[in-house]
């Protein structure tokens, strides 16, 4: 557990010192904030004490962020060769991964933090269900989990940063969207089947305030089934 | 902690990486890994830190399979991979402390650690500068520095001095040798005055296979079929010279004179009185021997004999 977090740390320094983690803070709060205050459908249109709009926003830009933030993270190491020289340290590789898929998901929560001023503000000025906005975050952490995941399997299976995004970008769509447009093109047991790997679905259900057990288990199912699915591409350097 | 190499054998898809290679370490030594580009020097240092799967065959450290301890392993292993990759972006302190950490020194030893492993290497001007902002040299001490970090007794460096300068490799191999006193030093190179100037013994290995295994005197002893000396001689016609040389007892081969330096090269069995039949015939024939030159095999020769065929 300690090497995980020495990995972690590692790898969110390395987030700050690149300006990654900066690039992304200042584009997903400026793209939540203008939506949820200044355009579209923003809270003053709506005229509710609801930061509905808020998730629905920061649902899609992390749908985008996150394959920006986890294609480097083995994809680069593949690329520079350290990976070499980090798994022959006394670590496994699944210490790796989870280091990584830590980091990640920690630089996630960063930029979720900052918009709490949201939640604060708009409790000051109308009737804020505290309930659901502790929902409505704990679906965007869940989610944010899930396609770190994802990203983190598909920076492992190339050495170009590019090819890793593109591909987590690519799985990703099926959850984010794919299954969801074909659980309404089919019916009876396909149609349930698509409905229930849509990933939309399980966070619509989560953020409207109710903490399902099949939505849990279906999120740290998708971050369980990345994780492994990295390691084994970390491992198959021992069999080929 | 010894190493200990049993028909080691790794197979990438059709090709033969390394092939029943079996070879011996003991704690104190420091074994030179010779062998032309591909030969599995690198392969088989891979398999040896535990980086890539073991094909066939075993690899003991300190009497422990890697293939049942890898993990358990590893903590005692120093590695130095080839092309030396470092995370750039990096300060070197940072980094150290990282690599430290990782190699479970314990809390508070990493900074002592960092700091004497800062000094050993002379790093401290450049210290908090990022490695990728450093020469080759230095960064090439900052990867010896993170090998050693954890005080390991297994030092595995893959072609430590590639691309360094000469002063440089002076330095370099001055640091594996002091550093390397009390552990089990495996270093790899295709430079052979550096395994003269640093191993102990010398391990040569060709298309996966070893094909000599001894110190840089008992290869020149094996390899020496012929015994070669230069020789200038005055007064004389070059084609009575040219006559007069092959008879001598012992001598099997004349070449020469050449033309630059007017010297003949004469090969001759080892041990056989050839030199003192060459000066008995100069004295008879009223010539004059100016010089005589053996030349002792070179490690070269060693090297490209056994390896291109």
């Amino acid at each position: 557990m300690q090497s995980v977090w020495v990995i972690a740390k590692r790898e969110l320094a390395s987030f700050f010192d690149s300006l990654i983690a900066y690039i992304m803070l200042v584009l997903f709060l400026g793209f939540s904030g203008f939506f949820t205050w200044l355009y579209g459908s923003d809270i003053f249109l709506v005229g509710q004490a609801s930061l509905e709009s808020f998730f629905s926003v920061a649902f899609w830009t992390l749908f985008f962020f996150i394959p920006a933030i986890t294609m480097r993270l083995l994809a680069e190491e593949r690329k520079t060769g350290t990976i070499e020289l980090l798994l022959t340290k006394a670590v496994t590789d699944r210490q790796v991964v989870m280091g990584k898929f830590l980091a990640a998901w920690l630089l996630v929560a960063i930029a979720l933090l900052f918009t709490l001023s949201y939640p604060i503000t708009l409790a000051l000025i109308g009737n804020l269900d505290i309930g659901q906005v502790i929902c409505g975050y704990a679906g965007l952490l869940l989610m944010s989990a899930a396609y770190i995941g994802i990203g983190i399997f598909a920076s492992s299976i190339t050495a170009n940063q590019i090819v890793a995004f593109l591909s987590a970008l690519f799985i990703s769509l099926f959850f984010h969207l794919i299954f969801g447009v074909l659980s309404s093109q089919f019916s009876g047991v396909p149609g349930e089947v698509f409905d229930s790997l849509s990933l939309s679905r399980h966070f619509e259900s989560i953020s409207r305030g109710v903490i399902d057990s099949t939505d849990i288990v279906y999120f740290l199912s998708i971050v369980l089934a990345g994780l492994l699915l990295a390691e084994f591409s970390l491992y198959k350097r021992n069999i080929d | 902690m010894d190493i200990r190499i049993e028909n080691l054998s790794k197979k990438y898809a059709a090709q033969t990486a390394v092939d029943r290679v079996s070879f011996e370490v003991r704690t104190g030594e420091i074994l030179g890994f010779l062998g032309p580009n591909g030969a599995g020097k690198s392969t088989t240092m891979k398999m040896i830190t535990g980086y890539i799967g073991i094909g066939e065959g075993d690899i003991l450290i300190g009497g422990q399979s890697v293939r049942q301890h890898a993990g358990r392993l590893k903590k005692h292993i120093g590695y130095l991979p080839e092309h030396n990759p470092l995370y750039e972006d990096m300060p070197v302190m940072d980094y150290l402390q990282f690599c430290a950490a990782l190699q479970g020194v314990a809390k508070d030893d990493i900074p002592a650690r960092v700091h004497s492993m800062i000094r050993q290497c002379s790093l401290d001007a450049e210290k908090h500068k990022k490695i990728g902002e450093l020469s080759k040299g230095y960064r090439q001490r900052v990867g010896l520095a993170q090998a050693m970090i954890h005080d390991p007794e297994v030092l595995i460096l893959d072609e430590p001095t590639t691309g360094l300068d000469p002063n440089q490799i002076i330095e370099i191999r001055r640091l594996i040798r002091e550093l390397g006193k009390e552990k089990t030093v495996i270093l790899s190179t295709h430079i052979l005055p550096e395994v003269e100037a640093t191993c102990d013994r010398i391990l040569i290995i060709n298309k996966g296979r070893i094909v000599a295994d001894g110190t840089a005197e008992s290869l020149r002893r094996q390899a020496a079929g012929q015994e070669i000396f230069l020789v200038r001689i005055e007064d004389a016609p070059d084609d009575q010279v040219l006559q007069a040389l092959p008879a001598i007892p012992g001598v099997t081969n004349v070449s020469g004179p050449d033309t630059a330096t007017g010297r003949w090269e004469i090969q001759a069995v080892p041990g056989s009185p050839a030199r003192r039949g060459l000066f008995h015939l100069c004295v008879e024939k009223h010539w004059v021997l100016t010089e005589l030159i053996p030349v002792e095999t070179r490690l070269e020769d060693i090297f490209r004999n056994l390896t291109l065929n």
